[in-house]
């Protein structure tokens, strides 16, 4: 019997990638990963893009998966490399986003001896991982990749990191891919329970004033075409989350916008003056229900249905939990709904209706429009016009993330990119890199400020060398401006450095990288110029919107008030 | 409320310290924390007194299950159980106290393990009140050390905690 070949680790972990269907992987090099980056080099399935920091490799793998159904995938070195990527870790388990991460880790003898390079890698991302995993026996390797994987993408998905040492890289073995895994400790729960699903279709079907209210879940479990259906038979008025937006179309009038801190009014009053709230997929997120005990001091009953029990009865009690894939939750639903003889109320559906009409009268995102200056809120309703609806948009945190939520109205699942749990800014550019990665030929949108811009500009590199014709959409307000609008509305306007002095020319910037840079200071030519980026396909464009610096978020729950206390204006102030 | 929980747990490094970084990161409390392998050496058992409303009780064994290296996760003090504490304490033993300390390892059905002219030291088994009821119930001032493990716990009868 002839001998079978033997190959490297990291000739072991490329081969993984392949088997994994991975064609991207974003990374920067680094001495515990050479080995890694010649097996690399050797082969042309698996393509590299260099970043130029690894917190943007990390974004952009994650924006990789959130954009798509496909795993996005991190390569970064020991030490710093790995100390730069746990931001980009962080952000991605704070929202759930299923991605492996492969770090490089000093030679297993060299491990504890701080060594050069060296950090306690699994110790360090620990608390922001789903899982993560010290390779020191090559024959673990290929196995231990594969679970990483699994790991990731099923239950509830999270980012999952194995470290490499560099000696388990150079050692050699055969290599079998496992096709599959089994974990005795490891058995994520996929169906619902029966009777928890009857009794809650029970409970939906005879709601006087339904609420059904949506979150990140939905889109992570691709339930979005039943969500959609499971609303349209109802005829219930339905709220999707910053991370659920896109699961049911946001032009449908059902559809009543974003619950929240920065939630239209409708929506807050919907969901604290409801008799049965549906909640799927969807955390109860302290920047979604407000005070706490204001929200549990309306009487409803609440259905939770999610993957996770840990997120079940967490910070508001449930009724009915349901435990268990969203996607199929809702398919028995529509299953049962269909058979059930019983009809939703419609005299008091309609009544229910009236009142969220009501509510909604209050056009509580008005901003004026006869403004000399560029409103924020008019660049990103532009651009959804222009776009038609139609684009993959990226965001950082602050003001222009709401404004985003706020005015694109987001009709698919998987085109709003955005850090909600860990808020991180420098999130949007590398983001958008990924998106673009993933979809080569979509309009690729990054809304950003110009504090938000400055902590990952450097990637306007990466997106040069790959030739990403990301559009920045830079809302230029001078300040911090989420950090300001809270200092002027809980700290007496004492704008405590959050004025932001001394700012690159972003145009010069723009053309110093290599792409196109537009300033844009009236709000007469802000059509034209979104028009004009987004005819340049091959190139990557910055637009420098010059925008009203005093504009703020609205509506607004301030923290520790209850979710219908709401300010609407600068007037209420 | 007090309550025990048992934990089955693949016997892999790292796995306690998931635990541990569990109740540290969450803010829950741990008054004890005991784990040493099972007669299958790939699964350790431990067991850890924690004290919480069952909100939070609920929550930890919710986090604890999440975690991918736990295999099974009981609250014992739910049902019928037995908890037992090991303590070895080392105590002056001269003179009349000499006589006296014997008498009460006795009476606490404790064993003397070791023994030199000036000292005892005292193994002794029990629940935690038990325990701490002997530490109450001898001179403190003759007690030069104390090690205590922490509580082991087990249920009932039939009820076992298996793979």
């Amino acid at each position: 019997m002839p001998a079978q070949q033997e190959f490297t680790g990291a000739e072991i972990v490329v081969k993984c990638l392949q088997e994994e269907g991975i064609e991207h992987v974003f990374g920067y090099p680094g001495g515990a990963v050479l080995y890694i980056y010649d097996a690399l080099f050797n082969q042309d399935k698996v393509k590299h893009i260099l970043v130029r920091h690894e917190q943007a490799a990390v974004h952009a793998a994650d924006a990789y998966s959130r954009s798509s159904e496909k795993i996005g995938v991190a390569l970064v070195t020991s030490g710093p490399g790995l100390t730069n990527a746990v931001t980009g870790i962080a952000t991605a388990y704070m929202d759930s986003i299923p991605m492996v991460v492969l770090s490089g880790q000093v030679p297993t003898h060299a491990i504890g001896l701080d060594a050069f390079q060296e950090c306690d890698t699994v110790g360090i991302t620990r608390p922001i991982v789903k899982h993560n995993f010290l390779v020191k026996d090559v024959k673990d390797l290929a196995a231990t990749i594969k679970k990483a994987f699994y790991i990731a993408k099923t239950g509830r998905p999270g980012p999952v990191l194995v470290d490499i040492p560099k000696d388990v890289t150079a050692k050699k073995t055969i290599f079998a891919y496992p096709a599959d895994v089994d974990m005795r400790s490891y058995k994520p729960v996929v169906k619902g329970h029966t009777g928890q699903i009857k009794k809650a279709v029970q409970m939906i079907l005879g709601a006087k004033r339904p609420m059904i209210y949506t979150g990140g879940g939905v889109i992570l479990a691709n339930a979005s075409k039943e969500l959609t259906q499971f609303v349209d038979k109802l005829g219930y008025p339905c709220t999707n989350t910053l991370m659920g937006l896109g699961a049911y179309k946001a032009t449908d009038k059902k559809f009543v916008g974003m619950p929240g801190m920065h939630g239209t009014y409708e929506a807050n009053h919907a969901m604290q003056n409801c008799d049965v709230l549906v909640a799927i997929g969807a955390r109860f997120d302290d920047r979604v229900i407000g005070n706490p005990a204001d929200f549990a001091r309306h009487q409803r009953q609440i259905i939770h249905i999610d993957v996770d029990p840990s997120s079940i009865s967490k910070r508001v009690k449930v009724d009915v939990p349901i435990v268990g894939d969203v996607k199929d939750v809702l398919i028995e639903m529509l299953k049962l709904i269909d058979a059930d003889a019983a009809k939703p109320d419609a005299k008091a559906l309609a009544d229910w209706w009236k009142q969220i009409e009501e509510w909604r009268s209050k056009d509580c995102l008005q901003y004026d429009r006869k403004s000399d200056k560029i409103k924020p809120q008019f660049v990103v309703e532009k651009l959804w016009e222009i776009t038609k609806g139609d684009a993959f948009v990226t965001s950082d945190v602050g003001q222009h993330q709401m404004w985003a939520a706020q005015f694109y109205k987001f009709d698919a699942p998987r085109r709003w990119i955005n850090s909600g749990g860990l808020g991180t800014m420098g999130f949007g550019l590398p983001a958008a890199m990924g998106v673009q990665m993933v979809h080569p030929d979509a309009t690729v949108a990054c809304i950003t400020g110009e504090a938000s811009i400055q902590m990952c500009i450097q990637e306007l590199s990466t997106c040069k060398q790959y030739r990403l014709p990301v559009k920045v959409l830079n809302l230029n307000n001078g300040y911090l401006g989420m950090v300001r609008q809270w200092q002027q509305i809980e700290y007496g306007s004492r704008y405590s450095e959050s004025y932001v002095d001394a700012l690159p020319d972003f145009v010069k910037l723009a053309e110093a990288y290599g792409h196109v840079g537009m300033q844009i200071t009236k709000p007469s030519d802000v059509e034209g110029a979104i028009r004009e980026a987004i005819k340049l396909k091959d190139r990557c464009v910055f637009m420098d919107f010059l925008t009203d610096p005093k504009e703020n978020v609205w509506p607004m729950v301030q923290a520790g008030k209850g979710l219908t206390s709401m300010l609407l204006s600068s007037e209420e102030l | 409320m007090r309550h025990i929980i048992s934990i089955l747990l693949e016997n892999e490094a790292g796995a306690l310290s998931r635990v541990s970084g569990l109740f540290s990161a969450r803010g829950y409390n741990i008054e004890t924390l005991t784990v040493a392998p099972t007669e299958d050496p790939s699964l350790s058992r431990m067991t850890i007194v924690t004290i919480g409303s069952e909100d939070v009780i609920e929550q930890i064994t919710k986090h604890l299950n999440r975690l991918i290296e736990v295999v099974k996760v009981v609250d014992l003090s739910e049902g019928a159980h037995i908890e037992r504490e090991l303590m070895l304490v080392k105590v002056r033993a001269t003179g009349k106290e000499r006589d006296e300390m014997k008498r009460m390892a006795e009476i606490f059905r404790g064993r003397i393990i070791d023994v030199t002219d000036k000292t005892y030291t005292i193994e002794l088994t029990g629940d935690v009140a038990k325990l701490d009821a002997f530490i109450e119930a001898i001179d403190r001032a003759l007690i030069l050390e104390t090690v205590r493990t922490g509580v082991s716990g087990i249920g009932r009868g039939e009820r076992v905690l298996k793979v």
